[in-house]
Parts: structure tokens; sequence; C-alpha cells
């Protein structure tokens, strides 16, 4: 169990409290205690099937958790319906598999959740979604269909579609393991440029380079458990548990 | 060959087929309609619609067309009483007949059409929904924008089976004395047992020039509305 749990307060924009969840006999989320200040930004890392993306996923109950806590905001997650809905409208996601609309232009994607959840017309939404094409770099696309674009294009066309709904706050669910190398520096630039604009934002990710660039702290999963919470200094240069020194020595010695 | 003029001429051929041709738009019209609602109950997250869907499908696919539409006459309006045409008007009884053969048609192929609806439902990754989720879209929403677009363009192909076999099955409302072609046909066989091949062929080949285009055109449709990934 980490250390820092006595950290943990209710007053955080997004605050969990001894979650638990269980994949049949695995136990995926244990004892989870993480509170997310306003303008914060958490990244999560980990070994793979440590738990972080069901983490990320019960954010805006994608998974639903067995017992614990989560709160948004001071209001705890409703379990299904139009209430649910309305919180998911308040936190952004953004997939590992992009997931735009495959139906629907670029421009049709950014625009559908402003119009259909938050009732604004057409004319308004295209102008914000157009605003936001261009602020990650996609304007030109903006008549295309997904398939037409690549996977980098694809991704900042997806973090545009979760901006358009103005966000509390925005989860990245390992959004750069689907992409091409050199496709990676493009999205992490845009992820970059909101973190600087203090969104508060949950990224899941295997990009060392951010959580050291942009993070305020980071979480270090296994085994479903949070091992260890530091700022991101303090965690790569001078990890505190066996565990994350046995993960930091294999990643970064290459 | 003079069968073939008697076909236009003392049968009115043509009109039967339009009888046909009529049946079956409006019957598969009805059946989408259906369909789609069976289908959406069965993909719900509600227990209770997800069993209703089931059992719908599972009943009506395994029942016979034939007592199907012959129930809708002798069961629902000889018995009960009910009656889809105005009493008082002077062709009540083709009316009727009629309706109750649209209403069988369409029960019976709604249950095929949720099914090819719930294989399109099948093509769309589950992602898609869980991204619209993602956005704020409550459950009906993300069927209507986002699921049900992509799941009707990958049900293309079985539903353009569906309604080739519409099309052959409306000549079971023959049995209620609906006159469309089948019904013609067991006339004119009657009337000319000397040609029965020449009159079979002719309504063979009737069908063939319905169904044909139906089929050619469901399967360029199902490739140029495919949706890429």
């Amino acid at each position: 169990m980490s250390d820092s749990v006595d950290t943990v307060t209710t007053t955080g924009l997004v605050a969990l409290q001894d979650v638990q969840k269980h994949f049949g006999d695995l136990h995926v989320l244990k004892d989870i205690n993480l509170s997310i200040g306003r303008g914060e930004v958490v990244v999560v890392i980990g070994p793979s099937g440590s738990g972080k993306s069901t983490l990320c996923r019960a954010i805006n109950r994608l998974e639903p958790i067995d017992s614990g806590s989560i709160t948004l905001d001071g209001q705890p997650l409703p379990s299904e319906g139009k209430r649910l809905a309305n919180l998911r409208a308040d936190v952004g996601m953004v997939f590992q598999s992009f997931n735009l609309f495959a139906h629907k232009t670029i421009l049709q994607n950014v625009t559908l959740g402003p119009m259909k959840v938050r009732g604004l017309s057409k004319a308004e939404a295209e102008k914000k979604a157009r605003a936001l094409l261009e602020r990650v770099g996609v304007t030109a696309q903006a008549e295309k269909y997904p398939a037409q674009l690549s996977g980098g294009q694809q991704q900042r066309v997806a973090i545009a579609r979760a901006l358009a709904m103005d966000p509390k706050v925005m989860l990245f669910d390992e959004p750069t393991s689907a992409l091409d190398p050199e496709m990676i520096k493009e999205v992490l630039d845009v992820m970059v440029d909101l973190a600087s604009q203090s969104m508060t934002m949950v990224v899941v990710t295997h990009e060392m380079g951010f959580a050291r660039r942009a993070a305020n702290r980071v979480v270090f999963m296994a085994d479903g458990q949070i091992v260890e919470e530091a700022e991101p200094q303090k965690f790569f240069t001078d990890p505190q548990t066996k565990r994350a020194q046995d993960f930091l020595s294999k990643i970064l010695t290459h | 060959m003079d069968v073939i003029s008697e076909f236009f001429s003392e049968y009115d051929g043509l009109g039967a087929f339009k009888t046909t041709i009529y049946l079956t738009v409006v019957s598969a019209l009805f059946a989408l309609l259906i369909g789609t609602v069976v289908a959406v109950m069965r993909v719900s997250p509600i227990r209770v619609l997800q069993v209703i869907g089931t059992l719908y499908v599972n009943i009506v696919r395994n029942t016979p067309l034939t007592l199907v539409i012959v129930f809708c006459n002798l069961g629902l309006f000889l018995q009960l009483g009910v009656s889809l045409a105005n009493k008082d008007s002077n062709t009540f009884i083709t009316d009727n007949n009629f309706r109750l053969a649209v209403l069988g048609l369409s029960v019976y192929h709604a249950a095929f059409v949720a099914e090819a609806i719930r294989s399109g439902v099948n093509t769309v990754p589950l992602g898609q929904a869980e991204a619209a989720r993602a956005i704020g879209l409550p459950f009906l929403k993300t069927l209507r924008y986002v699921v049900l677009p992509q799941a009707f363009r990958g049900a293309i192909a079985p539903l353009g089976n569906v309604l080739i076999a519409l099309t052959k099955n409306s000549t079971v409302a023959s049995v209620i004395g609906v006159t469309e072609a089948s019904a013609v046909m067991k006339v004119m066989m009657e009337n000319r047992p000397d040609v029965i091949f020449v009159v079979f062929g002719i309504f063979a080949i009737g069908f063939v020039i319905l169904t044909l285009p139906v089929g050619i055109l469901f399967t360029s449709m199902s490739k140029r509305l495919a949706v890429k990934r």
C-alpha cells in the first residue's frame, strides 16, 4: 500500500476512495485511494495488467467498480441513465484506439457531442469545432473521414472531440500506444499544450518523457495497487519502493 | 402461346404482380420498423426488454408463415373481430384481407430483420459506443447517432436477403384470399392445365424479374456504403 494515503482528501476534483474492482477472480483494482486536484496533471504508469487502464476507465464509469466511491467535483458517480450521461459529458476521454465515429466526417465527430448533448446549434458547434481542429492542427482534414487520416491525426481529432464538451477533466488511456513513433510527438505536443493551460488530466501512458515534462505527479501502479506516488523528478531519480525501482530499471536502461 | 396474351388480357396478371409488389413494399416498411425496435430491445441494457426481444425472435422465426397468416385471418379477424378496414366500404373484404396479410408478413419478417440488424450491430466495434458514451450521449442517442447508422450499413446485404425472401413469401397471402401473383397463377393453371408449364414459367420469370434487381442493388449498396475503418 502506498505510504501517501494520508494525503488523500475528498476535496479533489476527482477523488477515489477504497475502490475495489474484480474481473472474475482477478482483483484488478485494490484499495485505490487517489485524489486529483483542479489543474493537476497525474500520469499513471506501471507494467501491463497493473490496472492502470481500468482505473482510468472507472473514473467515467466505462468500468463499473465493485465497491468504494468515486466523486467528481464532490458528486458521486451516478450508477446509470441520464445523470451518468451528464456526468460523462464533463469528463473527456481519449482512447488508445482513437474510436472516432467511422461514419462521420472529422467535423461531425467534433460537433456531435456539443449538438446532441449540450444543445448547441449547428453553426455554433461548427465554429467551436473548427477552432479546436485548428488548435490540434488538423483543420485541413475537417471534411474527411477518420479512415483517411493517419493515426496521429485521428488521435488529435479525438482530443478535439473531447475538448469540445468543455470537460472538467480529461482522461487519456494510453493515447500514444497505437501510434507509429513519428506520430507520438505530435500527439504529445498537443497534450503538453493542454497541460500548460492547466487542464486537469489523468494520463495512462508509457511515455516517460511526457511524465517528466508535463506531470505534476506520477502514480505508479502494480498488480492493481497504487505502489508509489511522487513528483516526477523525485520518482524517476529516487524511487522509494522496490517494485518501482525494478520497473524503472527495466524501462530506463535502453 | 396464346396463354401469354391471356395473362395480360383475361387474368390481369400485371395487376396481380402489382399487388405482390405493393404487399411486399408495405410489409417491408413495417417489418423494418418492428424489426429495428426488436433489435434495439435485444441490445438494450434492460434485462426485461432483452428477454422480450429474444422471445419475439425465437417464437416468430420458428413459426411457419402460413400459420401466422392464417391466424391473422381466422384468429384475429373471424374469432376476435379485429378488422383493419372500414366495414361499410364495399371493398371491405379485399382491403381487410390485404391488411391482415401485411400484418402477418410484417410481424413474421420483423424477426429476420431484427436478426439482420443485430448482425449489423456486431460489425460495429465496441469502442464506437464507448466513445459515444464518453462524450455524454445517453443510450438511445448512442444507438441513434453512432451505432445504428453503422449497423444498418453493415446489415444491408442480410436485409436484402430478407427483402427477397419477403417478396417470395408474399405468395402465402393467397391463402387468405389476397389476389397477388400466385393466386392468379392457381386460377390460370386450373383453366389451362394443357399449358401448365408455360403458366408456371410466366410466374417464375415474373418473380425473378422482381427479386434479381433487388439482390444486385443491395449487394452494390452494401459495398458502396460500407463503413471504412
